[in-house]
């Protein structure tokens, strides 16, 4: 059996390679050169087009194979088995070491690193409370937003604006944000409470458009194109800085955001209102059915997300004290619909990480610039084939029953 | 068999639904008093789930009145509430086609049904204070209970989509009961059930029954189980209630026969 489907795949992944160098033949062996009129056969491409392909193939093929027989394993057994990594770390003797190490890090990475890596991190922070705030509405709800970034231009062009137009500092206009986030997130939830799946999506995809051509076109308002500069960092009680310590000072507010930002969703995700959100995820009308009010629990989601996207755009705005709406383009929903997806709907480690892996990669891998974005594509294909929940399964919490209270 | 002389619990009278030009419910009167299990049984497209979406909120009657009595005893009328109402009111139901939530415990299942009667809103999540954490874990014993009472204990922790089609029958009689109901509506709580699961879901619909002084108004196919175990009997028949009566008189009658056998002379 296990021969028999190895001569298999040999000859299926032989079979591909031929085909592919085939196929590729014209442009990657044959080279004409105009100027000199000559034409190069270059056959080692051939063989190295060949051989590449094959290996890839045998490897496609093998993964395909363990996939399945998990998914066979998981039927006979019944029970749910969950990834090596997704074990490992829900494991709190692993978990509890690694969040110790982990949070040593983060508190003194900016003394240990270069302005340049805390910056980095500093936005990667964001995008994992922007990860968190959507895994709520995508991730728990099931709400598919992507619009996203039009909360987080909210944040940013509020605090910008009052800066601006009132001199109001950070710490005043960040609860301002917060509520202004909350508002537009109800706005946006209200029309929308009717549709689902696709329909859903297509409108807070309007939305969001509509949110970024406003600030691109209202240039009485926004100042268009150009944005907005010169924004004040953050105060610290009256005290001047300088850039370097800037730095530091927004990624210590960053590290304590997000600490916030994953107290609140933890409990959120393991309460009342977190069971009525999955709930409403799984099926809406027998939610509606055993009582849950499916209107608030929808604007609740959507509200909430958009809270923690405004507080971010205020950041934002207050770390690179610029803003205009390029930076509030579609790609940046996408981006993090992407951090949600590929760190596992729902799951809140799974967004964190990520978030580090999507944001701190390309970082890392300028090297290759030129293919970042086909790598970029290409590990979110091979995620979504092998991993269709993520890089770490949400796991339901398992409850303490008092048993005497009968 | 119980008194009928106890008070309605539920009283629909003269409901009519229409979908377009299709008339799906026509002039429906239905009581189900207080105590009382009552079937509704018809053949295949009779209106008998269309009715039970009537009155669940699910869909809006086109005329007629949907009148409640809760257990505080005040008249409601129901018509046209919204579904999350008129289970909070104490109206829970089953599905027809099992509508679990396929990814959560069985436990957070029936947890679900104690949504509406339980309070914590977003701060007290967060903060989890005191009172949030009595609640819940007052969610989590009560819900464990309601498993224990459907023989489901044991795979409190299992998620819902991994149990027994019979398993997963009795976890939506949990989760509905879990809403503290005074009027229990199961939609074919039998159907795909073997002879001996049906028996004991019948035992333990009357076990319910006396527990937790519900009523009980239940959709159903299999003769047997509705013969034993219903007090009344509504038969419906192209959106109307052809018959009414105790078991025994409904299973008499003449129009209820050929409304399942067909007309004496296609037989």
């Amino acid at each position: 059996m296990a021969t028999n489907t190895l001569a298999a795949n040999l000859k299926k992944s032989a079979i591909a390679a031929l085909w592919l160098a085939f196929l590729t033949l014209p442009v990657m062996v044959i080279r004409v050169d105009t100027v000199e009129k000559t034409i190069t056969w270059r056959w080692m491409h051939l063989l190295y087009m060949l051989v590449g392909s094959f290996v890839l193939a045998i490897a496609w093929h093998f993964m395909m194979d363990r996939r399945d027989r998990g998914a066979a394993a998981r039927e006979t057994e019944g029970g749910v088995q969950d990834s090596a990594l997704s074990r490992t770390l829900n494991n709190p003797r692993v978990l509890r070491p690694l969040m110790a190490l982990g949070f040593l890090v983060a508190a003194t990475f900016p003394w240990v690193f270069s302005m340049y890596q805390t910056n980095i991190l500093v936005s990667a922070l964001i995008y994992v409370v922007l990860g968190l705030g959507l895994n709520i509405t995508v991730g728990l709800a099931g709400l598919l937003d992507l619009g996203y970034v039009a909360f987080y231009a909210v944040g940013a062009y509020a605090y910008a604006l009052l800066n601006y137009h009132f001199h109001l500092g950070f710490w005043t206009v960040l609860p301002m944000a917060a509520i202004l986030g909350s508002f537009f997130g109800i706005l946006l939830g209200f029309p929308v409470l009717r549709l689902r799946g696709d329909y859903l999506a297509i409108v807070t995809l309007g939305f969001g458009q509509i949110v970024k051509l406003v600030l691109e076109n209202w240039n009485s308002f926004s100042f268009g194109p150009s944005g907005v500069s010169n924004i004040s960092r953050p105060g610290l009680f009256g005290y001047s800085y300088s850039v370097e310590q800037a730095t530091t000072y927004i990624y210590y507010i960053m590290l304590a955001l997000v600490l916030l930002a994953i107290l609140v969703t933890t409990r959120l995700k393991d309460s009342r209102i977190g069971r009525a959100w999955l709930a409403l995820r799984e099926d809406e009308i027998a939610c509606q059915a055993m009582g849950i009010d499916n209107t608030r629990a929808k604007l609740m989601a959507f509200s909430l997300g958009a809270t923690l996207a405004a507080v971010m755009g205020a950041v934002f705005a207050a770390k690179t004290t610029f803003i205009n709406p390029a930076s509030f383009s579609f790609m940046e929903s996408a981006m993090i619909l992407a951090i949600v997806v590929l760190g596992g709907m729902g799951s809140i480690l799974g967004v964190i990480l990520g978030a580090f892996l999507l944001i701190l990669l390309p970082e890392y891998m300028r090297a290759f610039s030129e293919y970042r974005m086909l790598l970029f594509g290409a590990t979110m294909i091979l995620v979504m084939v092998f991993r269709p929940e993520g890089l770490i399964k949400a796991r339901r919490k398992v409850y303490k029953i008092n048993t005497e209270t009968a | 068999m119980m008194e009928h002389t106890s008070k309605a619990v539920l009283s629909v009278r003269n409901m009519s639904m229409n979908f377009g030009g299709l008339r799906a419910l026509s002039e429906v009167d239905i009581e189900v008093r207080q105590g009382e299990v009552v079937a509704l049984i018809g053949p295949n497209g009779a209106g008998k789930t269309t009715f039970f979406n009537c009155i669940t909120g699910i869909y809006t009657p086109t005329e007629g009145q949907v009148l409640a009595y809760p257990r505080d005893g005040k008249e409601k009328r129901i018509n046209g509430m919204r579904t999350n109402h008129v289970c909070e009111l104490g109206m829970a139901r089953t599905f027809q086609n099992i509508r679990l939530f396929p990814s959560m415990t069985a436990l957070e299942n029936v947890m679900i049904g104690r949504h509406c009667r339980t309070k914590t809103g977003i701060l007290g999540a967060v903060l989890r204070g005191a009172k949030t954490r009595r609640e819940e874990q007052e969610v989590v014993d009560k819900s464990y209970q309601l498993l224990k009472k459907v023989g489901l204990e044991k795979v409190a922790n299992e998620y819902s989509r991994n149990l027994p089609y019979g398993a997963q029958r009795r976890l939506e009689i949990a989760r509905a009961l879990a809403t503290e109901p005074f009027l229990l509506l199961l939609d074919e709580p039998a159907a795909g059930m073997n002879p001996q699961e049906t028996l004991e879901l019948k035992e333990m619909v009357t076990r319910i029954r006396e527990e937790f002084q519900v009523s009980v108004l239940l959709i159903e196919h299999d003769m047997k189980m509705v013969m034993s175990l219903s007090d009344r009997i509504y038969v419906m028949e192209y959106g109307r209630v052809i018959s009414t009566g105790t078991p025994v008189e409904v299973s008499a009658d003449p129009q209820v026969i050929r409304a399942y056998l067909g007309e004496e002379s296609d037989a």
